[in-house]
This record gives C-alpha cells, sequence and structure tokens, in this order.
C-alpha cells in the first residue's frame, strides 16, 4: 500500500530514498514493493479507463483524472527505467506460468479480457483460458505480505492486490500480445514518451513493451477520442458479447469461492462490498439455473446499455 | 444573528425534520441531486436523480410551536425534467438534476434555474388563491353556455378558493452543451447567468433562449492532449463581471468579463503549490476542486477538494488564508478508495450484474462533495460518509462532526458531536475509520441566508437542523 513513507515520487535516476538504518535487504524489499503497488495501480486504472469506454457514457472528469494517473505512473516507471525491468520479469512469470491468451481476437478489450476469464482453478487447470483475476489469489496471497510495508487492513489488502496485480499482469500481457502487435501496425506510431526499441533481444521483451505502451496509449485515444462523437464501429459490442459468451458452466463453480471470500476478514472501506454482496444470498447463485437466468437478464441489460 | 453563537456560547444544532422515506431499499430516483435555500430562505427546494423538484415553504412563525422556527412543508413538486435520447450519438441523457438555483424575487412568483447534463429551465412558481367565477358566455365548470340562453349581464368576480401552486416552464435553454452541465450560477445583475459544462462556460440572457455566449473554452484541438476539466463556477456575488471556475488540478481561475469576450485568460489564478513530502500518485485526484462558492460578502471564496476545504482571499492567489481538514483520516486510505468499484467489478460479475452501471461510478475518491458558507460566512459547511457532515468556524477557533441519521429524528433532539478514531485506542463514542459507511454519504448541503438553519441530504433524505432557540 502507498503507506506515508513510500509515496515519494523517484528522485533521478534513483532508487527509492531508503529509510535510514534498515538493512539493504528491506531497502530492497521496499523498493520492489513500491514497484509492485505502482504496477497495481497502473492496472487497475488501465482497467477503469477501458471500463469506463465501454460503458454509455463516461464521466469525463473521472476519466481524465483516471488517465492522468496513468501517464504519471507511466513517466515515473519510464524516468527510474523500471518500464523495462518490469515487462522483462513479466515476460519471464508469463512464460512461467503457461498462460496463454493467444488467439485473442484484436477488438477484445483488456479489461473484458480480465474480468471475464473463468477460473482455472475450478476448471481443474485443463482450460486453456488465461487464469481469472480471480478471489483465490486474492486469498492465496495473503500470506505474501510484504514486509516493508505498514501494517495496516489497508496494506494487507494491497499486498493482495500486488500478486494479483503480478497474476494478472502477465496473463493481461499475453491475452493482448497477438491482438496489440496488430492493432500496433494498424493505429500508427505508439505514444511518445515511450520509445519501442526494436533491437531487444527477447522478442516478448519488445512485444510486452510495445503493447503495453500501446495499450495505455490506444485506452487513453479510445477514452477522449471518443467523447467528440460516439461511434458505433464495432469494437465495444463485439467485445461485449465476448464478454457474455465467454462465460461457461464452469464460471458457477466460482460460488464456492466467493462465498469462501465473503468469510475473509473484511477490509473498512469494502463495507460497500459487503453491504452490496450481503444483499444477495450465496444461495442465489447456488443452481446453475438461477445463473442461467441471471446471465440473460444481464444479455438484456447489456443490450440497452449498448442501445441495440 | 446567524452563525456561530457568540462569545461563549456553542450553538447547538437540533433535529428539527426529515424528508423522504426511511426504506432500506432506496430507488434510484429518490436519490436527492441538489439542495439550494431560496434568497429569503423562506423556500428550499431539491432536485433528486428521477428530474423531480421538490420545494418545501417555511411556516410563518408562530409562538405556539415547540421550535421558534416554522417548520418546511411540501409546498410544490413538480417534474423538471425528463430522460430524454441523443439520437446522434445514441446516449440517453439522464434527467437528475445536477443544479437549482433561485432567482431573486421581483414580484408575488419565485422562479428558478433547475438543470440536468444538457438542458437548463427557467420554472415559473406561483400561487393561485383565486378564481374568477360568473362568466357569462361559460358555465363555471368551463362548458359554453347558449348565447340566446344569456338574458342578463353580470360581472365575473374573484372567489376564494384553496391555495394551488402551479409551477410552469418559462424558458428551456437547450443544445449549448456539448458536455455534462456541472454549475449554474445566476449573475447580480439578475439578467445574465452562466452554465458550465467539463470543458465550456457559457452565458446566458434569461429571456434569450436560442442564443449564448461561449466565454470560457478549454477544449484542446486534440482531445487526446486533454488533461484538465472545469468542475465548478460561480458568479461573484456583487460584481456582475467577475465569476470564478475550479478545475480538476486543483486551480480556481478567476476571469473578468470586462477584459475580454472570450475569457481564456484568467485574471487572476488561485493554486497551492502542493507540499512535495506528500505526493503520491492521487494527489492529483484528490486536489481536484468539487465545489466552489463565494462568501456572502464576496470578498472570499471557498473550495472543496476531496479531503479538505479551503478559504481564498480574491486578494491573494498563492495559497488560501484557511485550510481545514474534512476528513484527513481517509490519506492512508486513498488507494482502497480508489480502487474498490475495480473490486467490485470482479465479484458484482456475479453478484450484481445488473447495477453494472451505477457501480463502476462509485469509486469513493471521485465523490463530489459540496461546502456552503453560514449567512454571516462566519461558519462553513461540508459532508463527509457515513452520513457526518462538518462545521468550521472560520478563524479556525472550532470544528464539529455531525451525524444525519434516524436515530437522531425527535424534534428539538440536540446533536452530539461526532468523533473519528484515526487510530490507535478507539473511545467508546468514537468511530473507527474501518467501520464508516462509504455508501452512505452526504453530498449536498445548504444554509440558510439569514437564520441558523441547515438542509443535509443523505441518499434520500433531507434533514432540516436548527439551532437551539
Amino acid at each position: 500500500m502507498f503507506s506515508k513513507g513510500t509515496k515519494r515520487k523517484f528522485p533521478d535516476g534513483g532508487e527509492e530514498l531508503p529509510e535510514e538504518g534498515l538493512p539493504s535487504s528491506n531497502e530492497e524489499l521496499a523498493s520492489a514493493s513500491y514497484s509492485l503497488q505502482r504496477q497495481s495501480l497502473l492496472d487497475m486504472s488501465l482497467i477503469k479507463l477501458q471500463l469506463c469506454h465501454m460503458l454509455v457514457e463516461p464521466n469525463l472528469c473521472r476519466s481524465v483524472l483516471i488517465a492522468n494517473t496513468v501517464r504519471q505512473i507511466q513517466e515515473e516507471m519510464t524516468h527510474d527505467g523500471s518500464w523495462q525491468t518490469a515487462a522483462m520479469i513479466e515476460a519471464i512469470a508469463a512464460a512461467g506460468s503457461g498462460c496463454s491468451g493467444a488467439g485473442a481476437p484484436p477488438e477484445r478489450l483488456v479489461a473484458t479480457e480480465v474480468l471475464c476469464r473463468p477460473g482455472r482453478e475450478m476448471t481443474g487447470g485443463s482450460d486453456a483460458e488465461p487464469k481469472l483475476f480471480s478471489v483465490m489469489g486474492y486469498d492465496g496471497c495473503r500470506e505474501e505480505e510484504v514486509v516493508a510495508v505498514e501494517e495496516d487492513s489497508i496494506c494487507s489488502e494491497a499486498a493482495s492486490n500486488v500478486c494479483l496485480s503480478g497474476s494478472m499482469g502477465h496473463c493481461w500481457e499475453r491475452g493482448v500480445l497477438r491482438g496489440e502487435r496488430e492493432l500496433d501496425s494498424r493505429l500508427g506510431a505508439p505514444d511518445e514518451d515511450v520509445d519501442v526499441e526494436e533491437e531487444d533481444e527477447e522478442e516478448e521483451d519488445n512485444d510486452l513493451e510495445g503493447c503495453r505502451d500501446e495499450g495505455e496509449a490506444k485506452a487513453t485515444r479510445q477514452v477522449f477520442g471518443t467523447f467528440e462523437i460516439k461511434n458505433s464501429h464495432p469494437g465495444p459490442e463485439s467485445a461485449l458479447e465476448e464478454l457474455f459468451s465467454d462465460v461457461d458452466p464452469s464460471y458457477y463453480d466460482l460460488d464456492t469461492v466467493l462465498t469462501g471470500m465473503q468469510a475473509a476478514p473484511k477490509i473498512g472501506p469494502y463495507d460497500l462490498l459487503d453491504s452490496l454482496s450481503q444483499s444477495h444470498s450465496p444461495s442465489s447463485l447456488g443452481s446453475a439455473a438461477n445463473c442461467r437466468s441471471d446471465l440473460n437478464e444481464l444479455d438484456h441489460i447489456m443490450e440497452i446499455i449498448v442501445g441495440s | 444573528m446567524a452563525g456561530a453563537g457568540d462569545g461563549d456560547d456553542e450553538v447547538q444544532w437540533c433535529f428539527s425534520q426529515v424528508k423522504g422515506a426511511f426504506d432500506d431499499d432506496i430507488a434510484e430516483a429518490d436519490i436527492i441531486s441538489t439542495v439550494e435555500f431560496s434568497h429569503s430562505g423562506e423556500l428550499l427546494a431539491t432536485g433528486d436523480k428521477g428530474g423531480r423538484v421538490v420545494i418545501f415553504q417555511q411556516d410563518p412563525e408562530s409562538k405556539s410551536q415547540p421550535l421558534c422556527r416554522g417548520q418546511y412543508n411540501v409546498y410544490s413538486t413538480f417534474q423538471s425534467h425528463e430522460p430524454e435520447f441523443d439520437y446522434l450519438k445514441s446516449l440517453e441523457i439522464e434527467e437528475k438534476i445536477n443544479k437549482i438555483r433561485w432567482l431573486p424575487q421581483k414580484n408575488a412568483a419565485q422562479f428558478l434555474l433547475s438543470t440536468n447534463d444538457k438542458t437548463i429551465k427557467l420554472w415559473k412558481i406561483s400561487e393561485r388563491d383565486k378564481r374568477p367565477e360568473g362568466y357569462n358566455l361559460k358555465e363555471d365548470d368551463g362548458r359554453y353556455r347558449d348565447p340566446s340562453s344569456v338574458t342578463a349581464l353580470r360581472v365575473p368576480v374573484f372567489q376564494p378558493m384553496d391555495l394551488m401552486v402551479e409551477a410552469s416552464p418559462r424558458r428551456v435553454f437547450a443544445n449549448a452543451h456539448t458536455y455534462h452541465i456541472n454549475s449554474i450560477s445566476v449573475n447580480s445583475d439578475n439578467e445574465t447567468y452562466l452554465s458550465a459544462d467539463d470543458l465550456r462556460i457559457n452565458l446566458w440572457h434569461l429571456e434569450i433562449t436560442d442564443r449564448s455566449f461561449n466565454i470560457v473554452d478549454i477544449k484542446p484541438a486534440n482531445m487526446e492532449e486533454l488533461t484538465e476539466v472545469i468542475t465548478a463556477a460561480e458568479f461573484h456575488p456583487h460584481q456582475c463581471n467577475t465569476f470564478v471556475y475550479s478545475s480538476s488540478k486543483g486551480t480556481i481561475r478567476l476571469c473578468d468579463m470586462r477584459a475580454s469576450a472570450l475569457c481564456d485568460q484568467h485574471s487572476k489564478l488561485f493554486e497551492e503549490q502542493e507540499d512535495p513530502s506528500r505526493r503520491s500518485f492521487f494527489s492529483e485526484i484528490i486536489s481536484s476542486i468539487s465545489d466552489v462558492k463565494f462568501s456572502h460578502s464576496g470578498r472570499y471564496m471557498m473550495t472543496r477538494d476531496y479531503l479538505s476545504v479551503k478559504i481564498w482571499d480574491l486578494n491573494m492567489e498563492s495559497r488560501p488564508v484557511e485550510t481545514y481538514q474534512v476528513h484527513e483520516y481517509l490519506r492512508s486510505k486513498l488507494c482502497s478508495l480508489y480502487e474498490n468499484d475495480c473490486i467490485l467489478m470482479r465479484c458484482v460479475h456475479e453478484y450484481l450484474r445488473s447495477k453494472l452501471c451505477s457501480l463502476y461510478e462509485n469509486d469513493c475518491i471521485f465523490d463530489k462533495f459540496e461546502c456552503c458558507w453560514s449567512g454571516d460566512d462566519s461558519v462553513v459547511m461540508t459532508g463527509s460518509y457515513n452520513n457526518f457532515f462538518r462545521m468550521f468556524e472560520r478563524g479556525g477557533r472550532q470544528d464539529v462532526t455531525l451525524e444525519a441519521s434516524r436515530e437522531v429524528s425527535q424534534p428539538l433532539m440536540v446533536l452530539k458531536p461526532r468523533r473519528v478514531c484515526a487510530g490507535g485506542k478507539r473511545r467508546k463514542d468514537e468511530v473507527g475509520v474501518d467501520s464508516l459507511d462509504f455508501s452512505r454519504k452526504i453530498l449536498h448541503t445548504t444554509w440558510h441566508p439569514h437564520d441558523n438553519i441547515i438542509a443535509v441530504a443523505t441518499t434520500n433524505n433531507l434533514y432540516i437542523f436548527q439551532d437551539k432557540c
């Protein structure tokens, strides 16, 4: 979590200013934690921007503030050289995890990819779909709380997010990797703030860097570009359809997982989450029939939103 | 004397009334979106998400009443705006009333401006307590009489009738805003008013609906370069050439319409340099100004950003003269207040899919709180979470946190000051930060122009409090 001591912008070319008297391993730990938290914030902001784009009429002020946050993070990451480092780390992690999203269509929005993948765990791991940005990860990561982070409830929650962002990050990249490359050529020059180095040894790094950057530039373009005239180009709609065609019965097995999540320690601002989730008893999801009717209802609502 | 008590007397606020049902299941249309006292304070208007305006009128004072001030009762209710559909963009235009502003009263009728995202309307609210009777050619029920049956002439007379309050739209100011209107402000000249959306501010004449003048335009040529939007705007209370507008970057620009037709160049720029040691990725978001209000005197203005209320002297641009922390304990929670909708989206996908749209806009860090001045400018007030609202006495003398809750809903019940425990040992009466209910927030508050009466809107209830007399 962005505890007070770690909120500073990175000074020129430097690591995060270490606290006095700490051993060097704690410095590194704090630095790594800050980077991961920053990454998590970046990922979260990008999801918000893309979801924003999906919805009927986004709030301009909100979108501008989120986009500015994304730019700030991007600048800082470029500035301290961790932009490429992060990409490399995730490339390695991605290779190891076996996630694959190859073959995802180019129009697929990042956010839908992230939110709508069924859980691997639920399907017994035989599913080729990338890992869900899921509750399991949320719980599973609690033990990996970073030592240097302040101990309050929000920090522990953020540490979980750190793990989540890790899993989401590489799956996300994988998922849009091929798609973004195609988009890259279609959309033209990437964001001028980040140079896409073409002489990189690892092709994956190159792709990841380009596509992450491209993803952000694209997200920002998409958000503001459509404020003028709301295009009826097929992009968002087809992504929305993908959203629902993706869901398969294995999704319903999330019940037990989500019920388990409700039993997890509650965090203050998540009272909102709790009060909302409590209004729907777990039994409402117990049967596949209920889920299907819920899906139909959702289809209907999304149709209205999309204005078909 | 409005404002804080004199000398050692501390103002004690008591419950007076509450409007709206105490249902657990709140209809979205009933969510209050704006509250405003009229210039005399006799009328109190509320607007809601369903596009309705409800006006309450204060009863004349009566010694027999337990409270020394009259109660507010429903005076008029009308549908101001209807949902519309923009066919060009395939978008629905919400009927939610964003702002109501009263015009100063000139005759027996009252006038107010109400606006949704795209259209401003001027409403006339008039009373009718007499009706003419005794027409020669018409029966009293309106049917025409056969002329041949008229044998004598009579003069119609006015007969008293039950009071009827009529609201009629007198002007509709439409099609001038591409983006969502966030503010309207009536000029002190009583002839013009401004309307502000995210990127532009327009000047209207109250009589002319087919034309408006654009006075501020911050839209970049390339929308991808957009980094700042207008969040609020207001005319100076006495100088008809002066107005201010605030931005999402925490700046306030004061403009003089005498300088040029297009006021893109500000006359004054109010901005506080941020403390570099407190900088975080959320700094910009929490510096975004959600409301700006001139003091009644016109010498000061107040701005509300996410964590604080700042009072600026119009003569000093470099920093505010007073800063009050509304809920500083939220500073360490900013990340979760930013992401809480993100987490919701993951789980909500299963549980609450029908609320996809409204939940997405639920991230608390973007909540837009309003602020207001007391009649004598000695106290300022703003809302917070958990149905708390805060009052700050100018000069940093005292501040208090009060709660609008069902438990204190008996007349004359005194509101007990609340305290939030930011950390460490929680005392008996205190509320822990992690127990705050972020779904119950007070965004809209208003203070009677001459008296110690305040109206505070929770999600769908309007609480009226007054000081103990």
